[in-house]
């Protein structure tokens, strides 16, 4: 690192061009053909495999990898888009060391999986690269069906009733499609626009209009929707942030994590984009290691997690936690915000140390102040302000089966709706099992 | 500590690792290199006749068949014998004999089915100081349309014949080069002693084709889009050749004809097998050309370990160890009975003996909650396939079902005594069936 901007405060180019292009860049690069062959020949073909239990989508995990070893990467790349049409991002984000990869026999023999996630980036890839889309329509139904949100949920829907014949209409708050792919997730898991292109790519099965910046409640109804269409998708997401309950969480330098990565993302040019000298991150799922590690890599000084509980209730997998540590990140464990202090701004968060007494989260009483002159928030997300009718289970969308809500000809899915990890690879498999549903009952 | 000198035929080397005559020994450049690497001895490659040397494509001679990871599993080669002057070969080896007075230096030898051309080439190589001659009625491809190499192995009349010539003719060992490309190899063995050879040599390559290119349709190696069968070596026909070794090992017509074991010796337990199955040395090419000449040092390393942990003294003491235990499958112990039993521990629970036995075999192995695999000992004939297929060292065995048991499969108690397809009732000839 040739350079380092130490000023005070958020401020933007913290670091050289060249040291974010590097910090930026893909955390697992492609492999190369033969990479691929040679990891690819570790696969056993497990009878009846765990890893394709393991997945939400259920890919046919063994199938594809011996495809690669065969040498018909593109047909692999089949095999998993009949499943996951998203496999292109889900190969870059999955927390494949939880899913598959935790599932993968060779794991239980040697402690090293499969690489399952970059052998199926290398399968993807090799096919998006060629510009062709793998499926065809099928005729004609004449049945339309709106979704609401273009995220992975929404786009997997949207894909797969568009495969059927059916006509969709994906209503977008935003001004592109993608949701978290294209606003959340880290940077350097998907690098180099993957996210549009990945929709690009999608929306070539035809029959898919997007119709962006409208919502529901915005311009959108649901009683509008359930008129106007044969059936009706919710792919809404969580638009809500849960708020720091601490004194002086209102200051300024304190800002939802989501906001920091939403803008991260957009960003042409990271070298104008602001950011601490000192962060401070509270929560400890992905998010907030994405909004950490991101942190750092753009240039902050120091950068710390704050997380309530113990390592152990940690939601951020144990890969990711080892990424935040490898980026010089500092993981704090039973310690809660109490505070937020400084003059108009934050300049340092007062953290009360907390222990498990009978089964209760209680503060110890100690305390410790951390400099900060940003405080990203990650400490969960809501699903805002919907219209009445729908039912809802633990603040979420209540859904039943696949999909269907408490309101005849609805469906839901994605974050916004119960049950299931909130994983762009489950929203994929609940999208997907959504339009089956919704095209039996448009079949009938 | 284990004494590997090796003496084969009487001719001595210091360990019984030979390179065999192939393109690894074609010139005296490589032969002392692999001398200087460790190699006991060499058989230099095949000369042919005084006059215009041998010609070989210009294209490529050798096309593979990969493993994982590009590991060579086995090559095909269609070079000829050699294509350099008999005189500079012949100058070459007797100054690299005489430089290296401890190691062997054999001659393979490929002229025409004639006397007067093996009369002609013999005192020549005699004059070398070269150890012995090994005669090449092995090579399956180019010579043998001119009717030599396997054309002449696969006629045993022949072999005999110039066998024969080769003793009269030349005083020291003559050691005969079989083809595997044949149906019994028994016969040609036979032929070369009785025409009076001191040992055979085995296996040459098999024809081949290693594979076709599917974008051109051209057999590997292409030459000008067209191919030709080739000889195949290496790892894969190591199966082979030790049961071609074997049988001539335990052949009683054959008794004492001492064996150079060749076939895909590509590390130093392969060497042990083919010596625990007769041969007195082994010959090693693939293996050298796969790594180069070090490999050697693995294969010395090993075969010394191998026998100080097992006091085995010297090389003698394990050839033909496993002779006596080849025998017909009409003698296999037919009341011996094991069923598999899988070591729950170490099993990672890929299922691939569960899916091998549900689908090509005895539905044998039961798929229980959690992915348990359990051998069903009712249905289990002890077919093997499931230890063959575990990616898992040890995690299946065959265990013995002691005499005096019952098989769950059979219902019947395990006969400790001996008894085998001759002795069986279903046998219309059997000769214990009253």
């Amino acid at each position: 690192m040739a350079m380092r901007n130490r000023a005070p405060g958020i401020v933007p180019g913290r670091l050289s061009d060249d040291d974010l292009a590097v910090n930026f860049g893909d955390l697992h690069p492609a492999y190369a053909a033969h990479e691929a062959s040679v990891a690819a020949d570790r696969c056993y073909f497990c009878h009846d495999a765990p890893c394709v239990t393991a997945c939400p989508t259920g890919i046919d995990i063994p199938l594809f990898i011996r495809e690669i070893q065969t040498g018909v990467p593109e047909a692999a790349a089949r095999t998993i888009f009949d499943q996951n049409i998203l496999g292109g991002m889900c190969a870059r984000v999955c927390p494949t060391e939880t899913l598959c990869e935790e599932a993968c026999v060779r794991q239980a023999a040697e402690g090293k999986p499969v690489e399952i996630g970059r052998l199926q980036r290398y399968a993807t890839d090799t096919l998006m690269r060629t510009g062709t889309h793998p499926f065809t329509r099928a005729a004609p139904t004449g049945k339309t069906v709106a979704v609401v949100g273009a995220g992975p949920a929404g786009l997997a829907c949207a894909h797969r009733l568009a495969l059927l014949g059916h006509d969709v209409v994906i209503h977008e708050a935003r001004a592109k499609p993608g949701g978290l792919n294209e606003f959340g997730i880290a940077a350097y898991k998907s690098t180099d626009g993957f996210a549009a292109a990945e929709v690009d790519w999608l929306l070539k099965i035809g029959g898919i209009r997007i119709e962006p910046g409208q919502a529901l409640g915005q311009g959108l109804t649901l009683d509008g929707l359930v008129a106007g269409f044969d059936a009706v998708f919710l792919s809404v997401g969580l638009a809500g942030v849960n708020a720091l309950r601490a004194e002086g969480a209102a200051k300024a330098g304190v800002v939802p994590a989501v906001d920091f990565i939403a803008g991260l993302r957009q960003a042409q040019d990271l070298s104008t984009l602001p950011i601490g000298r000192d962060v401070v991150v509270i929560g400890g799922g992905m998010t907030a290691v994405d909004a950490a590690v991101q942190s750092r890599l753009l240039g902050a000084e120091t950068v710390t997690m704050a997380y309530r509980r113990d390592q152990a209730a940690m939601g951020a997998s144990q890969f990711e936690q080892d990424l935040a540590a490898s980026k010089g990140v500092r993981l704090m464990f039973n310690v809660t915000p109490v505070s937020v202090h400084g003059n108009g701004s934050v300049a340092e968060v007062e953290l009360a140390y907390t222990e498990t007494r009978d089964g209760a989260l209680v503060e110890t009483g100690e305390t410790v102040r951390l400099p900060a002159d940003q405080v990203f928030v990650a400490i969960g997300q809501t699903l805002g302000d919907l219209p009445g009718g729908l039912d809802l289970d633990g603040g979420k969308i209540a859904v039943t089966g696949a999909g269907r809500t408490s309101v005849p000809g609805v469906w839901a899915g994605g974050d916004c709706a119960s049950g299931g990890e909130d994983l762009t690879v489950t929203a994929v498999a609940e999208g997907r099992d959504a339009a089956m549903d919704i095209h039996s009952m448009l079949s009938a | 500590m284990a004494d590997l000198t090796s003496d084969f035929v009487g001719i001595r080397s210091p360990n019984p690792f030979w390179l065999a005559s192939a393109p690894p020994t074609d010139k005296e450049y490589n032969v002392r290199r692999a001398f200087e690497a460790g190699w006991g001895g060499v058989v230099w490659k095949t000369l042919g006749a005084e006059g215009p040397p041998i010609v070989n494509v210009n294209g490529p001679r050798y096309g593979v068949v990969h493993g994982a990871d590009r590991r060579v599993l086995g090559l095909n080669n269609i070079e000829l014998i050699t294509d350099r002057p008999l005189e500079v070969n012949l100058e070459e080896i007797a100054r690299v004999k005489a430089d290296y007075p401890d190691r062997a230096l054999v001659v393979s030898i490929m002229v025409p089915c004639e006397e007067a051309a093996w009369k002609a080439i013999l005192p020549r190589v005699a004059e070398t100081g070269a150890d012995g001659i090994e005669l090449n009625f092995g090579c399956p491809h180019g010579m043998s349309e001119r009717g030599m190499g396997s054309a002449v192995g696969q006629v045993p009349e022949y072999i005999e014949m110039v066998t024969r010539w080769c003793k009269q003719h030349y005083d020291k060992p003559v050691i005969v080069k079989l083809t595997p490309n044949i149906t019994d190899i028994r016969y040609p063995a036979r032929a070369a002693k009785n025409g009076g050879a001191d040992a055979v040599s085995l296996i040459n390559t098999v024809s081949s084709i290693t594979s076709v290119n599917l974008d051109t349709f051209s057999p590997e190696p292409s030459i000008d889009g067209k191919g030709s069968h080739g000889g195949y070596c290496g790892p894969a026909v190591k199966p082979i050749a030790l049961n071609m070794v074997a049988e001539i090992a335990r052949d009683p017509e054959m008794k004492g004809l001492p064996i150079s074991g060749i076939g895909g010796v590509t590390t130093w337990r392969d060497a042990a097998e083919f010596m625990a199955l007769g041969a007195g040395n082994v010959q090693v090419c693939t293996a050298a050309m796969t790594y180069g000449f070090k490999v050697v040092q693995e294969m010395i390393a090993g075969l010394s370990d191998w026998m100080n942990r097992n006091g085995h003294g010297t090389v003698s003491d394990v050839v033909g160890r496993a002779v006596p235990n080849v025998t017909d499958w009409q003698y296999l112990n037919l009341n011996y009975v094991a069923k598999a039993k899988i070591d729950q521990e170490a099993c990672i629970k890929c299922g691939r003996c569960f899916a091998v036995c549900e689908d090509t075999s005895h539905q044998a192995i039961v798929m229980g909650p959690e992915r348990v695999f359990e051998v069903d000992d009712a249905e289990c004939v002890a077919c093997n396939l499931c230890v063959d297929v575990c990616p898992v060292e040890d995690c299946i065995s065959m265990v013995q079902v002691a005499p005096g048991e019952v098989d769950p499969r059979t219902g019947k108690t395990v006969d400790a005594a001996y008894g085998n397809w001759t002795m069986h009732p279903n046998n219309p000839l059997s000769k214990a069936a009253e």
